[in-house]
C-alpha cells in the first residue's frame, strides 16, 4: 500500500519542511477558516442547546385555552357575551378528543391576570392567584427552590396549601427568613406554603408574582362551583397541535352557543408554534455557520493551492529530475495532492484544536446562566466528520490544480539550460 | 545497443520551421564509449533528447536494446528512461535538499527498490565514485566534481542500459573535467556503453568513436584511440 510508503512521507514532508515558514503562512488560511467554521456551528449549537434548556419542563406539544367574550351575534345572543368554561368541559373534552394527554383545569381569582393582595404579617403582595390541578405540572414544570408542589393528596383532602412564587416570597418575609410551613392570607382565608418555585424567565406564563393552590380549595375557599377559567393541555406525540386546537375550539363553541366564525370568544395559544419557530431559527442559523463555514474553508483550501501552484513553478528543475530519473506522472500528481492534503488536514486539526479550547472557554464563563440563551457551545461528532470529510474532499480537488501543473511540465523543459 | 535509422525532427517557431535534425543514421554497440560533437545548432542536444527519450522523433526509428522507442505517453518514458537510462547533465541537476545518499537512492526509490537495498546500493556507488565518506552531505556542501560524480553515481545506480551525459564536464576547470572523465573511462572499462555530448575536443579524444554533427547531418564518424584522462589527474 501506497500510503504506507514511508518514503512517500518523508519525501512529503521534506518538501513541506523545506520552507517551513511559507507552509505555516499557507496553512493559516485553513486554521482561520476552520477556527471560524467550529466557532460560528458551536455558537449556534450552543444556542440551540440554550433555547432546549430555556423549554426543559415545558411541553412542547402544548396549548392554553381560555374564554373570552363573543364577536360575533349567534342563535338569538348578542355579541360581547361573556363566556364562562365549566369544571365538565374539561371531562367532555377528553372523552371526546383521545389525542389529549393531559388537561388541567385552572381557575384564578379576579379576571384573568387579575391580582389579588396576599397578606402576612401585615406585609402584602399583589400576586395572581391560581386554583390548579397537580398536574399542570406535567405541562409547565415548576422549578422548585424550596419544598414540593401540589400534589393528589392536597386536592382530595382540598387542603388549605399553597406554592408561591420568588417574587411572592420577597415581598412577603425578610430575607432568608424560613417560609415553608408558614401561613399567608387570602381573601381571608390561611394557606399554608409547601412549595417556593422560581418563575422561568424566558417562557412566562403565569406571571412573575403568583400563588398556586390546588382546585378544590379554591372552589371551597372561594366558592367558585364549578366554574373553570382556562385549561392548560396537551396533546399526544403523534398529533398535531393546530389540529386538536381546532377540535377543542368547535367542541366548545358548540356547547357555548358560539357563531363557529368567531375568532374571539375562545382564547387559545399554541406553544408547539413557539417550538417550531425556535427550532427553525436555530435550524436556519446552524445551516447558515456551516454554509458560511464551508465557503471560508473552500477560500482557505484555494490559498493552499495557490501557494501549491507557486511551490510547482519554483519546483519545476526538481521535477524535471525526478521525471528524467523515472519519476512517472502519477507518482508526482500523488505526491502534490497529498501535500495539500497534509497541509490541509494538519492546519484543520490545529484550527479545530484552537476553536474548541475557545468553545471550552466560553462555556466556563457562560456556566450555568440561565438568564443567557447559550449552553454547551460545542460542535457534535458528525458536524465535525462532515466538516472534515468535505475539507479533505477539497483538499484533495483543490490539490489537483498544482498536481496537473506539474505534470505538464516536460523534464526536457525543466532541464534545458539557463 | 542503439539503431537510429532516418531520424527528423524540427521545432515549430512562430510559422517558421526549424529542421534540426535532417536524417540521421547510426548505431551503438554495447560498451562504447561515442563523443556526439558538434556547435551550437548542430542538432547534437535534441538527438541526446530523442536518445534519453525526453523529446520525441518526427519520424524515424529508435531500437534501444532491441525494444523499439515508439508512441512513448508520459508514464512509458518515464518507465523506459527509469529501466534503460541513466542521465548526466552539464549543471549536475541535483536535488539539493537531498543528501548524496539520497540523490543516488532517488532512481531506485523510483524503480521500487526497498529502502534498505537502495541505501546500500547507494552507498556502493557512491563509493565507485570515491565519495563514500561524503554520503551524508548536502550539494551545496560539495564541490563542483564532487556534484558530477554524485550525479555520475545516481547515473549509475539504476543500472542503465546506456549512460547518457550531456556537457558533463561544462561546468568544470579542466583538471576535474580529467578526473571526471577518468572516472567515466573506467566506468566504460567495466563495460557500460557511455554517450557523451561536448564541444570540448580534449574530452572528445578521450572516448573511442566521435559522431561529428553538423546542421542536423553526421559530417564524420570515426573510432579514435582512446587518450587516458589518468595521465593527467
Amino acid at each position: 500500500m501506497w500510503i504506507l510508503d514511508r518514503d512517500l512521507w518523508s519525501e512529503i514532508f521534506a518538501t513541506l519542511g523545506k520552507n517551513l515558514f511559507r507552509t505555516f503562512l499557507t496553512m493559516l488560511g485553513v486554521i482561520i477558516a476552520m477556527i471560524i467554521l467550529v466557532l460560528l456551528l458551536g455558537g449556534a449549537n450552543g444556542m440551540s442547546n440554550g433555547f432546549q434548556k430555556i423549554f426543559a419542563g415545558t411541553a412542547s406539544n402544548s396549548l392554553f385555552v381560555w374564554s373570552q367574550s363573543t364577536s360575533e351575534p349567534y342563535k338569538g345572543f348578542e355579541r360581547g357575551r361573556r363566556i364562562q368554561f365549566k369544571l365538565e368541559d374539561a371531562t367532555i373534552l377528553k372523552e371526546q378528543i383521545p389525542e389529549i394527554e393531559v388537561l388541567a383545569p385552572r381557575i384564578e381569582l379576579g379576571s384573568h391576570r387579575g391580582v389579588v393582595t396576599v397578606y402576612r404579617n401585615g406585609l402584602t403582595s399583589g400576586s395572581a392567584v391560581y386554583g390548579d390541578y397537580p398536574n399542570v405540572d406535567e405541562i409547565m414544570k415548576k422549578k422548585l427552590v424550596e419544598g414540593r408542589f401540589l400534589n393528589e393528596n392536597d386536592m382530595t383532602g382540598s387542603k388549605k396549601v399553597c406554592v408561591i412564587g420568588e417574587e411572592t416570597y420577597k415581598l412577603l418575609f425578610e430575607k432568608g427568613e424560613e417560609a415553608i410551613g408558614e401561613d399567608v392570607r387570602i381573601n381571608g382565608v390561611f394557606f399554608n406554603i409547601v412549595g417556593i418555585y422560581k418563575p422561568n424567565q424566558n417562557i412566562n406564563i403565569d406571571g412573575e408574582n403568583s400563588v398556586y393552590i390546588p382546585f378544590s380549595t379554591f372552589q371551597k375557599a372561594f366558592g367558585s362551583g364549578d366554574r373553570m377559567g382556562w385549561m392548560a393541555i396537551s396533546v399526544k406525540s403523534d398529533a398535531k397541535v393546530p389540529v386538536i386546537e381546532s377540535q377543542i375550539k368547535r367542541l366548545l363553541k358548540n356547547k357555548y352557543d358560539i357563531n363557529p366564525i368567531d375568532e374571539r370568544a375562545i382564547g387559545s395559544f399554541d406553544m408547539s408554534e413557539v417550538f417550531n419557530n425556535v427550532k427553525a431559527f436555530t435550524g436556519v442559523l446552524q445551516g447558515v455557520s456551516f454554509f458560511v463555514g464551508m465557503l471560508t474553508l473552500l477560500a482557505g483550501v484555494i490559498a493552499i493551492s495557490n501557494i501549491l501552484l507557486i511551490t510547482v513553478k519554483e519546483r519545476t528543475k526538481e521535477i524535471g529530475i525526478r521525471r528524467a530519473l523515472g519519476a512517472t506522472p502519477k507518482v508526482v500528481k500523488r505526491q502534490i495532492v497529498l501535500e495539500s492534503i497534509v497541509i490541509t488536514v494538519f492546519a484543520g486539526f490545529v484550527g479545530f484544536a484552537i476553536a474548541v479550547g475557545f468553545l471550552a472557554i466560553a462555556n466556563n464563563l457562560i456556566g450555568d446562566n440561565s438568564d443567557m440563551p447559550f449552553y454547551n457551545l460545542m460542535i457534535s461528532i458528525p458536524q465535525f466528520l462532515v466538516s472534515f470529510i468535505l475539507m479533505v474532499g477539497l483538499s484533495v480537488l483543490i490539490g489537483l490544480i498544482p498536481a496537473n501543473r506539474a505534470i505538464r511540465i516536460k523534464p526536457i523543459d525543466a532541464l534545458r539550460e539557463e | 545497443m542503439i539503431q537510429i535509422k532516418d531520424l527528423h525532427k524540427s521545432y515549430k517557431m512562430g510559422k517558421n520551421s526549424l529542421h534540426v535534425l535532417k536524417g540521421i543514421n547510426f548505431n551503438v554497440e554495447e560498451g562504447e564509449l561515442v563523443a556526439i560533437m558538434g556547435s551550437s545548432g548542430s542538432g547534437k542536444s535534441t538527438l541526446l533528447n530523442i536518445l534519453g527519450m525526453l523529446d520525441s522523433s518526427d519520424s524515424g526509428e529508435y531500437i534501444l536494446d532491441n525494444v523499439p522507442i515508439k508512441d512513448l505517453n508520459e508514464t512509458k518514458a518515464a518507465r523506459y528512461r527509469n529501466k534503460f537510462l541513466g542521465f548526466v547533465f552539464q549543471s549536475f541537476n541535483l536535488i539539493n535538499y537531498k543528501s548524496a545518499a539520497e540523490n543516488v537512492a532517488l532512481p531506485l526509490y523510483y524503480q521500487k527498490v526497498p529502502r534498505k537495498e537502495r541505501q546500500e546500493k547507494a552507498l556502493k556507488y557512491l563509493e565507485q565514485v570515491g565519495l563514500k565518506e561524503w554520503a551524508g552531505h548536502l550539494p551545496s556542501e560539495l564541490s563542483g566534481g564532487q556534484k558530477q560524480r554524485v550525479a555520475i553515481a545516481r547515473a549509475l545506480a539504476a543500472e542503465p542500459k546506456v549512460l547518457l551525459a550531456d556537457e558533463p564536464t561544462g561546468a568544470l576547470d579542466s583538471k576535474t573535467s580529467y578526473e571526471v572523465m577518468d572516472l567515466i573511462q573506467k566506468i566504460n572499462d567495466a563495460g557500460n556503453t557511455i554517450l557523451i555530448v561536448t564541444h570540448e575536443p580534449d574530452i572528445a579524444d578521450m572516448c573511442k568513436r566521435i559522431v561529428h554533427l553538423k546542421d542536423g547531418v553526421i559530417i564524420e564518424d570515426k573510432k579514435i584511440e582512446q587518450v587516458r584522462a589518468e595521465q593527467y589527474v
